[in-house]
C-alpha cells in the first residue's frame, strides 16, 4: 500500500499521529493513571498552580485534581470529536454516493432534504437539536452528527457525480458490471480519500462544538469532567490562577490541531497522482 | 442483405429529450442517431466517419447498450439483443467490447493497470487469482510487459500505453466484437501509427471483427474493408472501402474526401470543401439533412428524404441522394429508360 508507505515518510504526520496516539492512550488508560477521583475534590487545596505537592497539574475551583480530570475528560471530549464524525461519515457518505450515483429524481429529493439542514449554521443547529433532546453525552453526539450530515453527503455527492461521469465507469458498465460492483470497486476507491480527508478536519470542529455545547450547559453534565466544561468552570479563574484556567483549553487546542494536521498529511499520502 | 453477419442493426434510433424551464419539461429532442442500419460480416472492419455531432459515438454506445435505443434492432450473432429469447445484455457485453476514445477518463485513477484489466473477467466470475493471471497474458499481448507494467497506475503511463490497457481491458473478456471508439486521435502520430498496427496484428491473431469509428479518412482507409459515412444521424453512403475513396457517391462523401489532406500535389484541393457547421440536430433540416450544405441541392432534396439505394456497379454500395435515383426529380439524376 503506497498511502501506508508515504505517510510513514511524512515526519509532521508521523509526529501527530504519535502525539495523537499518546493523548487516546492516556485517556484509555485513565483509570490507571489517574492519581484522583475526578469528581470528587477538597475544599482546602483550590486553584493551586500546577507543582502543588500531590497534584502536579494543579486543582480546580472546588479543589479537584486537574490531572485526572484532565485524564478522564479527554475521554468524553474524544468520543464527542471522533463518534459524531463516525456515524456522519457512514451515513452521509452513503448517501452521497447513492444521490450521486443515481442522479435525477433521487439525487434532488437527498440534496433538497440537506439544504434544508444547510440552512441552519452549524452551532445553532447543534444547539436547537441539544436544546430540544435535553443535555447529555448521547444527545450532544446524536445533534453534532446531524450537523456534520449535510455537508459531508454534498462532499460525497459532488465527487461520486464527478467520477460517474468518467468513461472508466461506462467501462466497467460495458464490462457487464453491476451498480453495486461498480460503486464498490471504481466509486468508492475515488471517492473515500476526500471525504476521509474532510471528516478528519471536521473531527477537530467536533471537538470544539462539544467543547461549546458542555459550556452552554446542553452538553455534558457537572461533575462529569469534559474539557470544554472544565474550560467553562475555569473560566472565572483566569484572573486567579490563568495558568491552570488555560490548561482545558490548551489541550482541546492541540487535540484539535493534530486532526486538523493529520488530515492535511493524509490527503497529500493518499494523492497517487503526487 | 445477407445472413451471415455478426452484427446487424435496422433502423437503429435514438434521441435525446432537452428540458428546461423551472418544472424541466422536454423543451427540444435531439436526433443524435435517425433510423441507421447496416451489418458488420465476421473478421472485417467497419469504419465509421462523419463530423463531430453526426452521432458515431451514440451509436457505438448503442451497439453495447450503454444506451438504450428508442427503437430498432440489434442482432448479434443471428440473436436478438434484449427482449424474450434473445442474448441476455450481459452476455452481449461479455461478446462485444467497446475501446474509449479519451485514454485519461477511461481508466480509473485509482486501480493498478492489472486490476483495471482483471476487472472485466472478475465480474463475469472468474477469482481474482485466475483473472490477474489473464490480464498478465493479455498485457503481453497488448506489448506491454507484465512485470513492468502490472502494477503501476494510469498517471505513470503515456498515452500509447494507456491507450493499449484500454484495449488490453476490452479483450480480457475475450470479445468477438470490438467497437473502437476514435481509439487514435489523442494520439501523437507516430504512436498513432504503432497502436494501428497492434489493433490489426490482435484482430489477425484472435480472429476479431472491428467497427472504427474515426473522423481521420486516412486512418480510416488504412483500417477499414468497408465504410459507413453518417451525417447528422443518418448514415449518407456505405461500401467497400476501395469504391468510396475512389468514387464518392454522395455530395456529402464527396466533399468530406475532398477535404482529405493528399500527400500527391495533383489531386489537391480540386474538390470544394464544406463551409460552415452541420445543422443542429435538435432541429434537422427536412428532406436530405445535407440539403442546406449541399451545392447540388434543388427543390426536391428539401422536400422528400433520400432513400439508402444499391448503387448499380459495385456491388454493397448505398448512397442515400436524390441524385442517383431515377424519377426522384432531380435534374442530375438518372433518366427512367423509356
Amino acid at each position: 500500500m503506497r498511502v501506508r508507505e508515504r505517510l510513514l515518510a511524512d515526519p509532521v504526520t508521523m509526529a501527530v499521529a504519535l502525539l495523537l496516539l499518546i493523548i487516546v492512550v492516556m485517556v484509555i488508560a485513565a483509570p490507571l493513571i489517574a492519581t484522583y477521583d475526578p469528581t470528587s475534590g477538597s475544599a482546602f487545596a483550590r486553584l493551586k498552580s500546577p507543582g502543588y505537592p500531590g497534584h502536579w497539574l494543579g486543582t480546580d475551583e472546588v479543589g479537584r485534581d486537574l490531572w485526572s480530570r484532565m485524564v478522564y475528560g479527554g475521554r468524553l471530549t474524544l468520543l464527542c470529536g471522533v463518534a459524531p464524525v463516525a456515524f456522519a461519515l457512514l451515513v452521509g457518505g452513503s448517501l452521497g454516493l447513492v444521490a450521486g450515483y443515481r442522479g435525477g429524481l433521487v439525487n434532488s429529493f437527498i440534496m433538497r432534504g440537506m439544504d434544508v439542514l444547510y440552512a441552519f449554521p452549524s452551532i445553532l443547529l447543534a444547539i436547537a437539536i441539544c436544546g430540544m433532546l435535553g443535555s447529555g453525552v448521547g444527545n450532544t453526539i446524536l445533534a453534532l452528527t446531524v450537523t456534520f450530515i449535510p455537508p459531508i453527503v454534498r462532499i460525497s455527492e459532488t465527487i461520486t457525480t464527478q467520477v460517474r461521469s468518467f468513461e472508466f465507469v461506462e467501462a466497467a458498465r460495458a464490462s457487464g458490471a453491476t451498480s453495486a460492483s461498480i460503486i464498490r470497486f471504481h466509486i468508492l476507491n475515488n471517492v473515500l480519500g476526500p471525504i476521509l480527508v474532510y471528516a478528519t478536519s471536521l473531527i477537530s470542529i467536533s471537538i470544539i462544538l462539544a467543547a461549546g455545547l458542555s459550556f452552554l450547559g446542553l452538553g455534558v453534565t457537572p461533575p462529569d469532567a469534559e474539557w470544554g466544561l472544565m474550560l467553562n468552570n475555569l473560566r472565572q479563574a483566569i484572573w486567579v490562577n490563568p495558568l491552570v484556567a488555560a490548561l482545558p483549553g490548551v489541550m482541546i487546542f492541540m487535540t484539535s490541531m493534530c486532526f486538523n494536521l493529520m488530515s492535511d498529511g493524509l490527503r497529500t499520502a493518499m494523492d497517487v497522482r503526487l | 442483405m445477407s445472413a451471415d453477419a455478426l452484427l446487424e442493426v435496422r433502423n437503429l434510433r435514438r434521441t435525446f429529450p432537452i428540458r428546461g424551464g423551472l418544472l424541466q419539461r422536454q423543451v427540444a429532442t435531439v436526433h443524435a442517431v435517425d433510423g441507421i442500419s447496416f451489418e458488420v460480416k465476421p473478421g472485417e472492419t467497419l469504419g465509421i466517419v462523419g463530423e463531430s455531432g453526426c452521432g458515431k459515438s451514440t451509436t457505438a454506445r448503442l451497439l453495447i447498450r450503454l444506451l438504450e435505443p428508442d427503437s430498432g434492432t440489434i442482432a448479434f450473432d443471428g440473436r436478438t439483443v434484449g427482449g424474450a429469447g434473445g442474448i441476455p445484455i450481459r452476455e452481449l457485453r461479455r461478446q462485444v467490447q467497446m475501446v474509449f476514445q479519451d485514454s485519461y477518463s477511461s481508466l480509473n485513477p485509482r486501480c493498478t493497470v492489472e486490476d483495471t484489466i482483471a476487472y472485466g473477467p472478475s465480474v463475469h466470475g472468474l477469482s481474482w487469482e485466475v483473472a490477474n493471471a489473464r490480464a498478465r497474458e493479455i498485457l503481453a499481448k497488448v506489448g506491454l510487459d507484465p512485470a513492468v507494467f502490472a502494477a503501476r497506475y494510469p498517471h505513470e503511463l503515456s498515452g500509447g500505453q494507456r491507450q493499449r490497457v484500454n484495449i488490453a481491458r476490452a479483450l480480457a473478456l475475450e470479445p468477438k466484437l470490438l467497437v473502437l471508439d476514435e481509439p487514435v486521435s489523442a494520439l501523437d502520430k507516430s504512436v498513432e501509427a504503432q497502436v494501428l498496427n497492434l489493433l490489426i496484428d490482435l484482430k489477425r491473431d484472435l480472429a476479431l471483427t472491428y467497427i472504427f469509428i474515426s473522423h481521420d479518412l486516412n486512418v480510416l482507409q488504412y483500417m477499414s474493408d468497408r465504410v459507413l459515412v453518417m451525417y447528422l444521424g443518418k448514415v449518407v453512403e456505405y461500401g467497400p472501402v476501395e469504391s468510396i475513396y475512389a468514387d464518392p457517391r454522395h455530395p456529402y462523401s464527396r466533399a468530406l474526401l475532398g477535404a482529405m489532406p493528399s500527400m500527391d500535389p495533383d489531386r489537391r484541393g480540386e474538390q470544394a470543401t464544406l463551409t460552415g457547421d452541420p445543422p443542429n440536430p435538435i432541429d434537422p433540416p427536412p428532406g436530405c439533412r445535407f440539403h442546406t450544405r449541399c451545392p447540388h441541392a434543388e427543390a426536391c432534396c428539401a422536400a422528400a428524404e433520400p432513400r439508402l439505394s444499391a448503387d448499380a456497379s459495385v456491388s454493397g454500395h448505398y448512397a442515400a441522394c436524390h441524385m442517383l435515383v431515377p424519377g426522384s426529380g432531380h435534374s442530375a439524376a438518372p433518366q427512367i429508360a423509356a
